[in-house]
C-alpha cells in the first residue's frame, strides 16, 4: 500500500501551552502520513488537535507553545528550524489556506501584489513577470477576468473571490503539501462546492498533496482519499474514505456518524458528556469518558493506532466490538 | 397528523395556524458617507414573503447568508418593525400593535439565538439568567422552584441554578437558552441558527431536546438554519428563501424529495452528503458565482443570474409562488421536479 511517495511525514508530535492553570496538552502523539497526489481528510471536532497540529507544521504557533516530535516534508525536518530558515519552506515546502480570507488578505494592497509577492519571496524574477504570473495563477484558481481583477482590492470580491485568491498564494511556488484549514466554513453551501472543486481541481492538474483540515463529515466523504479522525489531541482511527465511513471500528468514528441527520434517521443518537479539559486530558483512551463500550483496561495505557479491517484504529476494544459478520 | 397536542389546547381548532405570514416586507434604508455626498439606497432584505405555521408544527426556513431568513424572524416576533405586510399570531394582527398590547403576547412568543456564548450574560448566574423573564413579565408564583423545573425539562441538573455560564459547555450553555425560552411557557419558539455552533455529537442532543419537547408542550417551530440535513430533520414544512423571497415552499419530503425549483436544486447538489458512495456518483448542480447584492436585486426572478435554466421571460417578471399540488409551491417559470438526493444514474 506505500507505492507512492511519502511527501509529508508527521512523526509523534506533541504541543502543549503553557496558561496560568497549567499546561494545555493540545496535541499528544500525533502521526501524519500524506503521499503525493492525495487529499487526506483530518476531521474532528473543537478542540481535537486538527488545526494546532498543522499549525505546528507550518511554525506558526505562537513561540510559548512546546513542540516536540518531528516535522519532515520530503525528509526535511521542519521542527526545531528557526524563523528566518522556516520562512524559506513557508509556501514553498508547506502552504496553508485558511478559514477566513478575509482577515488574511491585506485590505491595502492589490490583490495581484499579493500574490507577486508571494512568488517575489522564493523566487527572483522581474515584479512585471510576477505579476504575469500572478494572473495566470488568478486564472487557474477560476476568477473571472483576472487582469482586471489583479488590479482590484480585496473588499471588491466576494468572500468565494477571495478565498480563490487565498488558494492561488497558497500554490504560488508549487508547494510539496498544501494545507487547508477550514477552507469552506465561513462560506454559503453553493459557493463551498465551487471552492471544494477549485481545491480537487489542483489536486488531480498538479498532482498536489492535500491535508483537507474540517469538521464538517459531509465535505470530507466529498473531497477526501483517505481520512484521519482526531480525538482529544490524537488520532482515533485512520485509513481510507470508504472503509471509515462503511465500516468504523472506533466508537468515536461511530458515535460521530450516527449523530449526524439523516434519511430515515428519526431520532439522533449524541454522544454523551463532553470533550474533556486538556489541561488534565483522563488516563488512557481519552474518548473513555463518553464511550458506551468503556471498561477498565481502557483506562489504563494510551491505545495506539493498530491496523483492523484496512483500517488503523485506536480503540483497544475495537476487535471485541466490530458488529456480527463483519471480520 | 399529530392531533392529540391540539385537543388539549383546547381553545383553538386543530387547523387554525398559530402564524400567518402575508406578503412581508422588511427594506433598511442604507446611508453611506462618500466623500462630502450621501448616498442613498435601501437594501430589500425581505420582499413579499408568506407562509404559515400549524399549531405543534415546525417550519424550517433555509437559505445562505443575505437570504433575509433572520429578518423574516425578526420581523415575525417584532423586534423589527416589518415595512409592510401582516403578521398573525392565532389571527390577531401583530404588525401595527402598541407596545402595551403586545407586552403579554410576547410571553407566548419567544426566541432562540445561534451564539450560547454570546446570548447568557456572563455574570449572570444560569438560574437567574432562566428567571429574569419571569421577572420581567411579573410572573406571581416561586420562581426558584420554577428554574427548577425548566432545567431539569432540558436535561440539566437544578442544582445547576447557582452556576455561571462559563462552567458550562456549548451543548449545555445552549440547552440553558432553551429553558429561558420556555420560562414563560410560549407556544411559538423562533430558533435562530439553535445548533450551528455545535459541534455534530453535541448538536444531536440539542435536536432530540427540541424534538421532545415539541411533542411534549405542544409548541410550534419556526426553525432557521443553513443547515440542510438539520432542517431536513427537525421540518415538516420548509421554505427555501433566496434575496429575500420565498423560491419553493411545501411539505418538508416533497422539497427534498422532488425540488422543483432549480435554486432548491442547486442548493440540495451541493450540500455534501456523509457518504463516500453517494458522493462519488451524485449529479451536481455547481452554480456559477455568488449572490447578487440585495440593493439592486436582478429585475424580474432573483435567481435568474445564477440560474441553469434563465430565458427572457424571466427578467422580465417576476413568478409568482404556485401551488403544483400537496401545497407544493413554487416560484418559477420552468419548475420540473427532480430528485437530487440520490445518486445519480449508474454508469
Amino acid at each position: 500500500m506505500n507505492d507512492a511517495q511519502t511527501v509529508l511525514e508527521i512523526r509523534d508530535l506533541r504541543v502543549t501551552f503553557p496558561t496560568e492553570s497549567g499546561a494545555v496538552q493540545a496535541v499528544r502523539g500525533v502521526d501524519v502520513t500524506v503521499r503525493a497526489g492525495e487529499m487526506l481528510g483530518v476531521v474532528g471536532e473543537s478542540g481535537s488537535g486538527k488545526s494546532v497540529t498543522f499549525l505546528a507544521a507550518m511554525g506558526l504557533l505562537p513561540k510559548s507553545a512546546k513542540i516536540e516530535g518531528s516535522v519532515k516534508v520530503h525528509g526535511h525536518e521542519l521542527v526545531g528550524m528557526n524563523n528566518s530558515e522556516m520562512r524559506k519552506q513557508r509556501g514553498k515546502r508547506i502552504s496553508m489556506i485558511f478559514q477566513d480570507p478575509l482577515s488574511a488578505l491585506n485590505p491595502t494592497h492589490k490583490i495581484g501584489h499579493q500574490v507577486s509577492e508571494m512568488i517575489r519571496s522564493h523566487n527572483d524574477v522581474s515584479k512585471a513577470a510576477a505579476w504575469d504570473r500572478s494572473v495566470e495563477l488568478l486564472d487557474i484558481v477560476g476568477i473571472p477576468q483576472p487582469r482586471t481583477r489583479a488590479s482590484q482590492y480585496p473588499h471588491e470580491f466576494s468572500g468565494g473571490m477571495r478565498q480563490r485568491v487565498m488558494i492561488a498564494i497558497a500554490i504560488a511556488n508549487d508547494p510539496d503539501v498544501l494545507i487547508a484549514d477550514e477552507p469552506t466554513t465561513a462560506l454559503d453551501v453553493t459557493v463551498q462546492a465551487q471552492i471544494l472543486d477549485v481545491i480537487q481541481d489542483i489536486q488531480h492538474k498538479f498532482h498536489a498533496s492535500v491535508v483537507f483540515i474540517t469538521h464538517d463529515l459531509g465535505v470530507v466523504a466529498r473531497i477526501a482519499d483517505r481520512v484521519q479522525v482526531m480525538y482529544a489531541g490524537r488520532s482515533v482511527e485512520r485509513g481510507d474514505v470508504d472503509s471509515i465511513f462503511r465500516n468504523p471500528t472506533h466508537p468515536y468514528t461511530r458515535g460521530l456518524l450516527a449523530s449526524l441527520p439523516a434519511l430515515g434517521r428519526e431520532r439522533l443518537t449524541p454522544i454523551p458528556g463532553a470533550p474533556p479539559n486538556m489541561l488534565r486530558p483522563p488516563s488512557g483512551c481519552a474518548f473513555r469518558p463518553r464511550c458506551p463500550y468503556a471498561e477498565e483496561i481502557c483506562a489504563g495505557e494510551i491505545p495506539e493506532l493498530h491496523p483492523l479491517l484496512g483500517l488503523e484504529t485506536a480503540c483497544v476494544r475495537a476487535e471485541e466490538l466490530l458488529p456480527e459478520g463483519v471480520a | 397528523m399529530n392531533a392529540p397536542a391540539d385537543q388539549l389546547n383546547g381553545e383553538q381548532s386543530s387547523t387554525s395556524p398559530v402564524l400567518e405570514v402575508a406578503n412581508l416586507v422588511k427594506v433598511f434604508p442604507i446611508r453611506q458617507l462618500q466623500g462630502i455626498r450621501v448616498i442613498r439606497g435601501i437594501v430589500q432584505a425581505v420582499s413579499n414573503v408568506s407562509f404559515s405555521i400549524d399549531s405543534g408544527t415546525t417550519l424550517g426556513l433555509v437559505g445562505e447568508s443575505g437570504s433575509g431568513k433572520s429578518t423574516v424572524a425578526r420581523c415575525v416576533l417584532q423586534l423589527l418593525v416589518p415595512t409592510s405586510g401582516s403578521v398573525k399570531y392565532h389571527g390577531t394582527e401583530l404588525v401595527g400593535m402598541s407596545h402595551a398590547r403586545m407586552q403579554p403576547l410576547r410571553q407566548e412568543m419567544q426566541m432562540v439565538f445561534q451564539d450560547p456564548y454570546a446570548s447568557l450574560d456572563p455574570r449572570l448566574t444560569v438560574g437567574n439568567a432562566i428567571a429574569e423573564p419571569l421577572q420581567v413579565h411579573k410572573v406571581p408564583g416561586n420562581h426558584s422552584e420554577r428554574v427548577a423545573e425548566l432545567l431539569e425539562l432540558v436535561g440539566l441538573a437544578p442544582d445547576h441554578a447557582k452556576r455561571f455560564p462559563h462552567e458550562f459547555s456549548g451543548g449545555q450553555r445552549q440547552r440553558v437558552g432553551v429553558a429561558r425560552a420556555l420560562a414563560l411557557e410560549p407556544k411559538l419558539i423562533v430558533l435562530d441558527e439553535p445548533v450551528s455552533a455545535l459541534d455534530v455529537s453535541i448538536q444531536a442532543g440539542v435536536m432530540n431536546l427540541l424534538q421532545d419537547l415539541q411533542a411534549r408542550l405542544g409548541l410550534s417551530y419556526l426553525f432557521i438554519a443553513h443547515d440542510l440535513s438539520v432542517v431536513r430533520h427537525i421540518s415538516d414544512t420548509v421554505a427555501v428563501m433566496y434575496l429575500g423571497k420565498v423560491m419553493e415552499t411545501g411539505p418538508a419530503e416533497l422539497i427534498y424529495n422532488s425540488p422543483m425549483h432549480p435554486y432548491t436544486q442547486a442548493l440540495l447538489s451541493a450540500a455534501p452528503e456523509p457518504d463516500p458512495t453517494i458522493e462519488r456518483d451524485r449529479q451536481r448542480i455547481v452554480l456559477k458565482g455568488d449572490v447578487p447584492s440585495p440593493v439592486n436585486p436582478p429585475s424580474g426572478c432573483r435567481f435568474r443570474t445564477r440560474c441553469p435554466k434563465a430565458q427572457d421571460v424571466c427578467a422580465e417578471e417576476e413568478p409568482l409562488l404556485l401551488d403544483k399540488g400537496s401545497g407544493h409551491m413554487v416560484a418559477c417559470y420552468f419548475p420540473e421536479a427532480v430528485s437530487v438526493m440520490a445518486p445519480a444514474v449508474a454508469r
